[in-house]
């Protein structure tokens, strides 16, 4: 049996790719372009929505439609383009700058209002396009470009945050779980209403250099040895989890989305005759 | 919306909504704020019933980014707000005039600074309008003076915007738009209503910034066949991005151009009695209104007075003010501003030397014909 390449929804022509050795984003690329060609998804009905640093450079390999934002805002754009055209997929690509820290408010009303999107975030703990300062994923006392004496401030968990601002699916995912990554980036996509899939991502240009990981498989030995299956994870006494996380579906609801909930309403309208 | 022509009493900001939607609008998106909070509850409350979708957003950043989405996924969309709201939509209202998108702001402006007076009118974000971006990018804004004026400015701004691929901005001020009158909300077709120039070609070979020669490249919309993107970075004529210093340059310039080629049809103007005018007043939004009454004041006394309304703010009617001012030995520039705005660049056409007289009022009160008067007699 032949595998998925997803090259038919890359632009011919641009790889090698931008990023650096060791990142996640080409990883998180390769996973998301085989699971539009296992879901079979035509290039006009898919739209990439993408805010701006590194993860919001991908757009510039895709030959689906896309609309490449602001900084912090994909998911709006996103949210006008699904209300208006139900019928398409559309999936945001946002890193942790773009969709919890300058864009965390739309962020939160996306979860809410249930909007039928996939966000796939990659959390690389630090702004890496602007070169490694710290964001609002980067954990307590690490060190960035502006935090050379460790980070005054505290980490935001980007699934967490999905699951209690209404997200009907979650799940987190590493570039080391390649294959675990795409089956939830499938999910994610099939999945009526509005979807996360976090990437805790290597950065070893930047976060990896300034936190005893320099070496590209540094970071990924770490996200190997600290990532456990959700159900391992879940396992472990409180005090036992300190230093893993899980990896894997971590939410799934069924929660009606906007566009329904919205013609719901629309029906109501119509025989109320306003 | 009932089919026909029907005379009605309404509030500027209910004809605003009248015309959106005689336009064809059927995108709203926006949060609320006084004193335009009128027109997201009358889109909210008729758009379900046309097919349309009405959504409140978080705030006005996302409330312009959503009404760029749904453009680009096909519809005529608009938003609308006041003074801090719209000073939150700039960034991405840059992005509209970078990717090309058709779409109708609608500010209805309050008194500032910041919070400001929020209940009150004013006419002071005439230059952040022109220039509250980052980067030098060109737009038109329009200003109506009426009710009336609020429905048929409304159909043309959005006729502007799909027809020149541009944000387009409303700018009418609170008394505007809480003020009521009758107005004839014409029948279909009775105003002409333009739609944007879509793709006809080879759907591989489509680029959705090659303008044709009227400095205007066709748009899809995402779904059809012809797959495209659209960047808020520099891009090349596919819409992929494009650090090429030739391109930027190229990129820049079109934007700007397409809006200077139409120049004289997006000017909009009036005049009132300005053939024969000694005293030329120039005025837009609800300041004509009191300035028509001083010229008719001035006439009784045999003064010749004329009012000049700029209905499209930007572009600014250069030639127009030129000729007009020529004559008149006059100018006198009324609005709800401290600085000036307009007769700033009244001066900058007719030079140093010409009479200007400015009439400002910036305490949230309006400018009666009273205060014109004084100011000049």
């Amino acid at each position: 049996m032949s595998h998925a390449t997803g090259l038919q929804y890359l632009k011919k022509g641009v790889l090698p790719h931008m990023w650096c050795s060791g990142c996640g984003v080409g990883v998180m690329l390769g996973a998301l372009v085989r699971s539009f060609e296992e879901l079979g998804y035509e290039r006009k009905d898919t739209v990439v929505v993408t805010g701006i640093g590194c993860t919001g450079k991908t757009d510039d390999y895709l030959v689906t439609n896309a609309l490449h934002t602001t900084h912090g805002r994909a998911l709006a754009y996103a949210t006008g383009i699904k209300a208006f055209n139900p019928k398409l997929h559309v999936v945001v690509l946002m890193g942790d700058g773009d969709s919890v820290t300058i864009g965390g408010n739309h962020f939160l009303h996306a979860a809410r209002r249930n909007m039928d999107l996939t966000a796939i975030i990659i959390n690389n703990f630090n702004f890496g396009m602007t070169g490694g300062q710290f964001s609002g994923t980067t954990p307590a006392d690490a060190i960035t470009q502006t935090s050379i004496y460790g980070n005054a401030e505290r980490q935001l968990d980007i699934s967490a945050l999905a699951e209690l601002a209404g997200a009907n699916y979650v799940a987190r995912g590493t570039p080391y779980h390649v294959w675990e990554l795409k089956t939830n980036i499938k999910e994610a996509l099939s999945k009526k209403g509005f979807s996360v899939v976090e990437i805790y991502s290597p950065c070893p240009t930047h976060f990896g250099k300034n936190n005893k990981m320099k070496e590209a498989t540094a970071m990924l030995q770490w996200l190997k040895e600290s990532g456990l299956p959700v159900e391992k994870y879940n396992s472990l006494e409180k005090s036992a989890r300190k230093g893993f996380f899980a990896v894997g579906k971590l939410v799934d609801r069924e929660e009606p989305d906007f566009n329904t909930r919205y013609e719901e309403i629309r029906r109501r309208a119509m025989n109320l005759k306003v | 919306m009932e089919l026909g022509r029907k005379v009605k009493l309404m509030q500027g900001n209910q004809a605003i909504v009248e015309g959106a939607f005689y336009a064809g609008a059927r995108f709203y998106a926006g949060y609320p704020i006084t004193p335009s909070s009128e027109i997201a509850e009358e889109s909210a409350k008729r758009m379900p019933l046309l097919g349309g979708i009405y959504m409140q957003m978080e705030d006005e950043i996302a409330s312009m980014a959503a009404i760029i989405g749904a453009s680009l996924a096909g519809a005529k969309s608009f938003t609308a707000t006041s003074g801090p709201g719209f000073s939150l939509m700039q960034e991405n209202l840059g992005l509209a005039v970078m990717g090309e998108v058709p779409c109708v702001v609608i500010n209805v402006q309050r008194s500032g600074p910041s919070t400001g007076l929020a209940t009150k009118p004013a006419q002071s974000d005439v230059m952040q309008i022109r220039w509250g971006r980052h980067g030098d990018q060109s737009v038109i804004a329009l200003c109506p003076a009426s009710v009336s004026e609020c429905f048929t400015l409304t159909v043309t701004a959005f006729n502007f915007a799909e027809k020149f691929r541009v944000p387009v901005i409303l700018a009418s001020d609170e008394v505007v738009g809480h003020m009521r009158e009758n107005i004839t909300i014409p029948s279909p077709g009775e105003l002409a209503v333009a739609e944007r120039k879509k793709p006809t070609g080879e759907p591989a070979a489509y680029k959705p910034f090659i303008a044709d020669e009227d400095g205007v490249a066709p748009l899809a919309s995402y779904g059809s066949d012809y797959v495209f993107h659209v960047s808020s970075s520099m891009h090349g004529p596919d819409g992929y991005s494009n650090n090429n210093p030739a391109n930027a340059a190229w990129r820049v310039a079109q934007l700007h151009k397409k809006i200077e080629m139409h120049r004289e049809e997006i000017i909009i103007t009036k005049t009132f009695d300005t053939e024969d005018a000694d005293i030329l007043f120039i005025a837009f939004g609800a300041t004509t209104r009191a300035s028509r009454a001083a010229a008719l004041e001035l006439r009784k006394q045999g003064i010749r007075a004329g009012v000049l309304q700029l209905m499209t703010i930007w572009p600014f009617a250069d030639k127009k003010i030129a000729s007009l001012g020529e004559r008149a030995k006059t100018v006198v520039v009324p609005e709800m501003n401290y600085s000036g705005q307009v007769a700033g660049e009244v001066q900058r056409i007719l030079g140093a030397g010409a009479d200007i007289r400015k009439v400002n009022s910036y305490n949230g009160e309006i400018i009666t014909p009273q205060d014109i008067l004084k100011a000049i007699l």
